[in-house]
C-alpha cells in the first residue's frame, strides 16, 4: 500500500499556544482518511500546513514521497471549514475563476464545469449571482469547484456542516466515486459519527497531539470489549442463570415483546460460547457484537492518557 | 505571473462592470464639464449692458462718466427719491447715487434690481474713482502729471539666482497647478485605497479567502487586488480626462462659438494694432485663458515633466497606502472595526494635504523640503513643489531623486509589512484585533 501523504514530526507554535506537537501521520493512497478530534485540537492547523497556507515550525510533509512544494498546489483540492464565494459574482464566472486559479486552462475548466453542472442538474444556475442561491446550492458549487481539477488529494474540513441529508448523500456518493477513480480523501471533523462509516483510516487528535492512528477495522478490533447485545424471549431469571462466571450482565431492558441484554464476556470466550450457554434457556431472536463508536474510543483513549499522566 | 494575472483580471473586471462604476465614470465628466460650462456661461452673461441712471448731488461733475460696452450711464436730472419711485417702471438696471460729500466719504451707492456681477461693479467703481481723483486733484490744486509721478505702487521682485548665474523670477502661481495635481493624488489614494480595503474585508467576510489562498500565495492575492484596483483607477482617470476634454470642447464650440476660440482671437490680434489692443483688453476681461499668450499659466508649466512625475508619485503613493489599507482590511471582520487603524494611517495623508496649502506659498522652505522627502507625504507635497521646475532654478535634482528613491523604498517596505499582517489577518475570524496582536503577527515566520 503506497502512501499519498506523510507528515513527519510536524509542530506548529503560535505565540501563546501550541497548535501541533510532533504529529506524524501517514495517509495511504486511494483511501478515505478521517482526521478526527474536538474543536481546537489542531486539525485545521495541520490542514493549512498541508495546503501550504502556513509552514510548519518543525517537521515536514511529504506528498508522493517528495517534500511539499508549489507544484503540489494543483494536486490538492481543499474545502475549508470557513468557506464561501463572492456574493456578487455569477456562478459560472466564479467557478471558472476558482478552477483557473488551480491551474486549469479556461477551455478545460469550462468543459469540465458544464459536465458537472449537468450531472448535478444545475446548469441553469450558470448566469445567476451567488447571492440568489440557497446555502445548500452554494455548497454544491463549492464542492464541485474543490474537486473539479481532479486532485490526487481532496481535503474536506467539516464537509457536511450546512448540508441537508439529501445533499449529504449526494456528496457522499460523489466522494466514494472520486475515491474509486484514484483520489485520496481526508475528512476533518469534530463530529466523528458523521464520517466514521466512510473512513478506511483515521487519526485522532487531541490538544495538539496525535493520540491514535490506524485503520478503522484494526482500531475497532483493538477497542472492542467483547460485548454483545442479545435479543430474546423468555424469563429474565433464566437468562441470568444461564450466564457463567466469566460473563457479566451490564444491562437488561424490555423492547416491545422481547428483552434486550447487554453482556460482556471474558477475553477467552467468543459469541459461540455465549450462544451455547443461552440456547437451552431462552429463545434467541438476535445477537450482535457491540462495536464501540469512534466517539467512545476517543473518550476512552483520552481518559487513559489522563490517567497515565495524572 | 499567470495566477496574479488572473487575480488582477477579476479585480479589474468585477469593478469596471459594476453599474456604479459606469455611472460615476460617465457622470463625473458631465458634472465637471457642466460646472466649467456654467462658470463660462455666467462669465459671458456679464456681457449684457448695464443701464445705470446716475443721480449726482455734485452736479455736473459726474456728467462725464464714460459709457462703454458693458455699462451705459444716463445722467438723470432728478433727486434720489424720485429716481427710486420710478425705478421699477424704468428700463434702468441700477441707480448710481453720488452723495455731495463723496470726496471725503469715498462712498457712493448703487441701487439695483438684480445684483450686478463683481466685474461690472468693479468697472463702475473704477470709473467713479477716476473722477473723484480728478475732483480732488483740482481741489488740492495738484497737477495731474505730478500726481501720477508721485503716486507709488511699490513691489519687491524676488529673483532666484542659481550657482551658474542664471536668474529667474519666482513664480508661485505655478505651485497652484502643482497643488491641483497633488490634490488629485490625494483623492485618488483615498478613493481607491478604501476600495482595496473593502475588497479585502469582502473576501474575509464571505469566507472565500481560504479557498483562494489554497491556490495562490496570500501575497499574490493581495498584490493582485492592489494592482487590479490601480488599473480601475487609471481607467477612470483616463475616461474622465478624455470625456471632460471632449465635452468642454464640444460645449464651448456649440454655445460660445468664436468668443472663446484662442485661434480666432490671435488671428484678430494680427490684423491691426488698434483692434489688437481692444481685443486684448476685452480678452483679459472675458477669459483668462488665452492659450496663445506665452505668459499664460498653462504655458509656464512643464507638462511632460509634471505628468511624468504625477504618474510616478501617484503609483508610488497609491501602492504604499493601498498596501496599508489592505493590511487594515485583513485585520478586521467588518468595516466599522477599521476606525482605530484608519486614523493613524490616514493622518500623514491628510497632513500632507493640509501642509501643501501652505507649501504653495513657500515651495522651498524647510517644511516643504521635509514633507517632500518623507514617503508618506511626498506623493502630494513633491508635486506642489516640482511645478516650479526641476533642476536649475527649480527644485534641486538630488532632492527629487532622493524623494523618488525613498518613495520606492517606502512602498516596498509597506508592501512587505502589509504582506506579513495580511497573511495572518485574513485567517483570523471573530477576534477583535489590537496593535499588540498585529505586532505579534509581524514576527511570525510564515
Amino acid at each position: 500500500m503506497s502512501v499519498q501523504l506523510e507528515a513527519r514530526n510536524v509542530s506548529k507554535f503560535y505565540s501563546n499556544h501550541r497548535a501541533l506537537t510532533d504529529v506524524s501521520i501517514s495517509i495511504p493512497k486511494q483511501s478515505i482518511f478521517g482526521l478526527l478530534g474536538p474543536n481546537g485540537a489542531g486539525k485545521t492547523s495541520l490542514i493549512r500546513i498541508i495546503n501550504q497556507i502556513t509552514a510548519p515550525d518543525e517537521g515536514e510533509i511529504l506528498m508522493d514521497g517528495k517534500v511539499l512544494d508549489a507544484q503540489h498546489i494543483s494536486k490538492i483540492g481543499y474545502l475549508p471549514e470557513e468557506r464561501g464565494l463572492y456574493k456578487k459574482m455569477k456562478v459560472g464566472e466564479q467557478a471558472m475563476y476558482l478552477c483557473r486559479l488551480k491551474g486549469l486552462s479556461a477551455k478545460e475548466a469550462k468543459t469540465q464545469l458544464k459536465d458537472w453542472f449537468e450531472r448535478f442538474d444545475i446548469i441553469d444556475w450558470w448566469d445567476k449571482k451567488i447571492e440568489e442561491l440557497s446555502k445548500g446550492m452554494q455548497q454544491k458549487i463549492q464542492f464541485i469547484v474543490t474537486v473539479l481539477h481532479k486532485p490526487d488529494l481532496i481535503i474536506l474540513d467539516e464537509p457536511f456542516s450546512g448540508f441537508d441529508p439529501i445533499n449529504t448523500n449526494l456528496i457522499k456518493d460523489e466522494i466514494l466515486a472520486l475515491k474509486d477513480q484514484g483520489s485520496t480523501i481526508i475528512f476533518s471533523t469534530h463530529n466523528m459519527s458523521s464520517v466514521e462509516e466512510m473512513c478506511d483510516h483515521i487519526a485522532l487528535i487531541n490538544k495538539s497531539k496525535k493520540i491514535l492512528e490506524g485503520s478503522v477495522d484494526e482500531i475497532k478490533d483493538t477497542y472492542k470489549n467483547n460485548e454483545y447485545e442479545v435479543l430474546f424471549k423468555g424469563n429474565k431469571m433464566a437468562f441470568t442463570n444461564a450466564l457463567w462466571t466469566g460473563a457479566e450482565l451490564k444491562d437488561i431492558s424490555e423492547e416491545k415483546s422481547m428483552l434486550k441484554a447487554h453482556v460482556k464476556i471474558a477475553e477467552s470466550a467468543n459469541s459461540n460460547d455465549l450462544l451455547s450457554n443461552l440456547l437451552p434457556h431462552v429463545e434467541i431472536h438476535g445477537l450482535k457484537e457491540v462495536i464501540p463508536s469512534m466517539n467512545d474510543i476517543f473518550i476512552q483513549k483520552v481518559t487513559e492518557i489522563n490517567q497515565t499522566n495524572g | 505571473m499567470g495566477k496574479i494575472g488572473l487575480i488582477i483580471e477579476r479585480e479589474y473586471l468585477s469593478r469596471v462592470k459594476k453599474k456604479s462604476f459606469v455611472i460615476l465614470t460617465l457622470l463625473g465628466p458631465l458634472l465637471i464639464a457642466g460646472i466649467i460650462s456654467l462658470v463660462l456661461w455666467l462669465g459671458l452673461e456679464d456681457n449684457q449692458i448695464q443701464n445705470i441712471l446716475v443721480v449726482d448731488q455734485k452736479k455736473p461733475v459726474f456728467a462725464n462718466l464714460e459709457s462703454d460696452t458693458r455699462v451705459q450711464f444716463t445722467y438723470g436730472d432728478m433727486n434720489l427719491e424720485d429716481a427710486k419711485k420710478s425705478f421699477f417702471e424704468s428700463g434702468f438696471d441700477g441707480i448710481l447715487f453720488i452723495p455731495s460729500n463723496i470726496e471725503r466719504s469715498n462712498l457712493a451707492q448703487l441701487y439695483f434690481k438684480k445684483q450686478p456681477s463683481v466685474v461690472a461693479q468693479r468697472n463702475i467703481e473704477n470709473k467713479v474713482e477716476s473722477i473723484v481723483e480728478e475732483l480732488k486733484l483740482r481741489q488740492y490744486k495738484i497737477d495731474r502729471k505730478e500726481f501720477y509721478d508721485v503716486k507709488t505702487n511699490f513691489f519687491v521682485q524676488p529673483i532666484k539666482f542659481s550657482e551658474t548665474g542664471k536668474e529667474e523670477k519666482v513664480d508661485n502661481e505655478r505651485t497652484f497647478v502643482g497643488f491641483a495635481f497633488g490634490l488629485m493624488i490625494y483623492l485618488f489614494i483615498f478613493l481607491y485605497g478604501v476600495q482595496v480595503m473593502r475588497g479585502v474585508i469582502e473576501e474575509k467576510t464571505s469566507r472565500i479567502v481560504e479557498v483562494i489562498i489554497s491556490s495562490v500565495k496570500p501575497f499574490q492575492l493581495m498584490m493582485g487586488k492592489i494592482l487590479g484596483v490601480a488599473l480601475v483607477g487609471l481607467t477612470q482617470f483616463l475616461v474622465w480626462i478624455v470625456l471632460t476634454f471632449t465635452i468642454v470642447t464640444a460645449v464651448t464650440a456649440i454655445f460660445f462659438g468664436d468668443q472663446l476660440n484662442p485661434e480666432f482671437i490671435s488671428n484678430q490680434t494680427q490684423m491691426t494694432p488698434e483692434v489688437m489692443q481692444q481685443v486684448q483688453g476685452e480678452n483679459q476681461m472675458n477669459n483668462q485663458f488665452n492659450l496663445a499668450d506665452p505668459e499664460n499659466i498653462i504655458n509656464r508649466i512643464n507638462f511632460p515633466l509634471m505628468i511624468g512625475l504625477f504618474l510616478f508619485y501617484f503609483l508610488g503613493g497609491y501602492l504604499l497606502y493601498a498596501a496599508l489599507f489592505a493590511a487594515v482590511g485583513s485585520a478586521v471582520d467588518n468595516e466599522t472595526d477599521t476606525q482605530q487603524f484608519m486614523f493613524p494611517m490616514t493622518a500623514p495623508l491628510i497632513l500632507a494635504y493640509v501642509m501643501s496649502t501652505f507649501i504653495v506659498q513657500n515651495p522651498e522652505g524647510p517644511l516643504a523640503f521635509w514633507f517632500s522627502i518623507i514617503p508618506l507625504t511626498s506623493p502630494i507635497v513633491m508635486l506642489v513643489r516640482v511645478a516650479i521646475g526641476v533642476g536649475e532654478g527649480g527644485i534641486p535634482l538630488w532632492e527629487v531623486g532622493l524623494s523618488m528613491g525613498l518613495l520606492i523604498l517606502g512602498f516596498i517596505g509597506a508592501v512587505w509589512l502589509a504582506g506579513k499582517i495580511y497573511r495572518t489577518g485574513i485567517l483570523m475570524y471573530g477576534k477583535k484585533v489590537s496593535y499588540k496582536e498585529i505586532w505579534k503577527w509581524l514576527r511570525y515566520s510564515s
